[in-house]
């Protein structure tokens, strides 16, 4: 019984596992002289262990009695987490040597706290479902303020720790209550109570209070104040993971707390979901539009693309679930993409984050000025490009859930944001010329990514890499 | 008699207090601090509350995990903030402000 129920969680050991023996072997060694190393091993072991899940995981394998689940949803949304967070230690390591940040804790942290985003993708009980929030959440603390000589970087690791901690207390309260009122923290045994009819006011308090723990760690609207304070003043490459991985795990386990534990009061949930993914279509549009840095401004698109990932769950189907999951593959590899980006801008080997200083960048880089014009024309969504599709997928969930409303609200909110997507745009190729423009990047492995990320912007409109049929297989064994 | 209405009240209560605590303390990172360590044992407590009520030992197991996250959390907490002391040489809330949000 034992060894089956380890056998399940084997990626997980195995990752834990090579962060504990690294962190030891390289603190008796030579510190932060292994740290390059570690980030390139840390990115293969990661690509490893995706292939190994993606490719070698079969049927429904519940572990622990009930407490861990790896079904075809987590197994899906565990490769996004694992090749998101490969991609981005690959593009950190340049950026960060070169500043002199990289420290060997840095792989080894973001190793636990994909090892927590695992767990919280295969959460089948609220213990279970916090335990995996928390090591991710402590992990991401810490590397928001890796910068430990900076204001900025600490300020934001301070805001993130207090307001991710009220998050945690919150989502942990609702928790509490859940416990009370069905009787189990099981979510098989929540949905059986949760099912029957009427759901009791207590399991409703406890309802709102998970769904607004959860919120804060996808930064919907009205809970999305720390976002574009961390996003700013945490390091790029820490930014460029906080808006890849860690916002995947949360919808996927957004999704799974919706439907493995309150899928019978669809109705109950309904309303809030959609009221939080409208919220944050708008605010991320309109809030984006005044911004001058660019992190900053990818913090505001981070949360109205997370409006939209949210429209998806708010349809309440297994078709919402798949196009939630097709949404947030779109969104991670085109924010890989333009974080490669973001982390080539510098001038005289200082990062840049000012969006003037991309004025006429088109004469300068052509390449990559055209990669840059793709992805941002696909995060805007504009077709025929791979994020229009996206766009596409959860406006229809919605409308086929009977939210036409919402869908049309989303349809207009896409345009608005547009506006300052489009600015960028404006500045790359028709700019006025300045004397501080930005140097030319020499990094492969930006370029590289930059424009893979592109190219699959494009290329994938053929049929999105077959990722429609993987989430539909993936959703179905969540929603039944 | 002593009933499970009367620790939800007092759980509800001290949660409360947390929240306000959190938003309107103006003067020290270190209440922030306190106020979420108040929110989680709110939580201890309704856990309890429930687990005895409902003769079920999932809800004792759950506050001693929500006990050492908690622990795990000040530790980090403290962390951040006196790397975050040494660069501004303050630990007021007013000063929590270089980047607007």
């Amino acid at each position: 019984m034992l060894s089956s129920d380890l056998n399940v969680i084997l990626p997980e050991i195995i990752l834990s596992v090579y962060a504990m023996l690294a962190l030891l072997g390289a603190v008796y060694t030579r510190k932060d002289g292994l740290a390059s190393t570690l980030v390139w091993i840390t990115s293969a072991l990661f690509l490893a262990v995706a292939l190994w899940i993606g490719f070698n995981g079969a049927g429904t394998n519940v572990a622990f009695n009930g407490l861990f689940i790896d079904d075809g949803f987590a197994r899906f949304s565990k490769v996004m987490i694992l090749v998101s967070g490969a991609a981005v230690l690959m593009m950190s390591e340049g950026y960060m040597t070169r500043r002199g940040l990289l420290r060997f804790e840095y792989p080894l942290l973001i190793t636990l706290s994909v090892v927590g985003m695992m767990m919280m993708v295969s959460a089948g009980d609220l213990m279970s479902l916090y335990m995996g929030l928390e090591l991710q959440s402590l992990a991401l603390y810490v590397v928001a303020s890796l910068r430990r000589d900076s204001v900025k970087s600490t300020e934001a690791g301070l805001k993130y720790f207090v307001l991710g901690a009220l998050s945690s207390g919150l989502l942990l309260y609702g928790a509490s209550l859940v416990y009370g009122y069905a009787g189990t923290t099981l979510f098989s045994g929540i949905i059986q109570t949760a099912s029957e009819g009427d759901v009791s006011l207590g399991l409703l308090f406890g309802l709102v209070f998970l769904i607004s723990g959860l919120a804060f760690k996808v930064s919907a609207v009205p809970f999305h104040m720390w976002t574009p304070d961390v996003y700013e003043g945490a390091p790029t490459p820490v930014t460029a993971f906080l808006a890849t991985a860690p916002k995947v795990a949360a919808m996927a386990l957004f999704a799974r707390v919706l439907h493995d534990a309150f899928g019978g009061a669809v109705g109950d949930w309904q309303q809030v979901v959609a009221l939080l993914s409208l919220l944050s279509m708008f605010l991320g549009g309109i809030a984006a539009i005044g911004q001058t840095d660019i992190k900053r401004l990818m913090a505001f698109s981070s949360i109205a693309h997370m409006g939209y990932a949210l429209m998806g769950l708010a349809a309440g189907t297994a078709f919402g679930v798949q196009s939630m999951l097709i949404y947030m593959a779109i969104y991670v590899t085109m924010s890989v993409g333009t974080f490669a980006f973001i982390l080539s801008m510098e001038r005289d080997g200082q990062p840049v984050s000012n969006i003037a200083s991309l004025n006429m960048y088109s004469k300068k880089e052509p390449g990559k000025a055209l990669a840059m014009l793709v992805l941002l024309f696909s995060l805007a969504g504009v077709p025929p490009l791979v994020g229009f599709f996206g766009k596409l997928y959860v406006l229809r969930a919605a409308y086929d859930a009977g939210l036409a409303w919402l869908a049309i609200a989303g349809a207009v909110a896409s345009v608005i944001g547009a506006f300052y997507y489009l600015r960028i745009v404006f500045y790359m190729y028709f700019g006025e010329e300045r004397d501080d423009g930005l140097d030319g990047g020499k990094s492969p492995v930006l370029w590289g990514m930059l424009m893979a990320s592109a190219v699959i912007m494009v290329v994938g409109v053929v049929n999105l890499f077959g990722i429609e049929g993987m989430a539909a297989t993936a959703a179905a064994t969540l929603v039944n | 008699m002593i009933g499970l209405e009367h620790y939800l009240t007092v759980a509800a209560v001290l949660f409360v207090i947390g929240i306000f605590g959190l938003f309107l303390n103006r003067k020290n990172v270190i209440i922030l601090l306190m106020s979420i360590e108040l929110m989680l044992l709110a939580v201890n407590i309704n856990l309890v509350a429930f687990s005895s009520f409902l003769g079920d030992l999932v809800g004792q197991v759950f506050t001693l995990f929500v006990l050492t996250v908690a622990a795990a959390e000040a530790a980090i907490g403290l962390a951040i903030l006196v790397c975050f002391f040494r660069n501004r040489g303050s630990i007021a809330v007013e000063d929590i402000n270089v980047m607007k949000g």
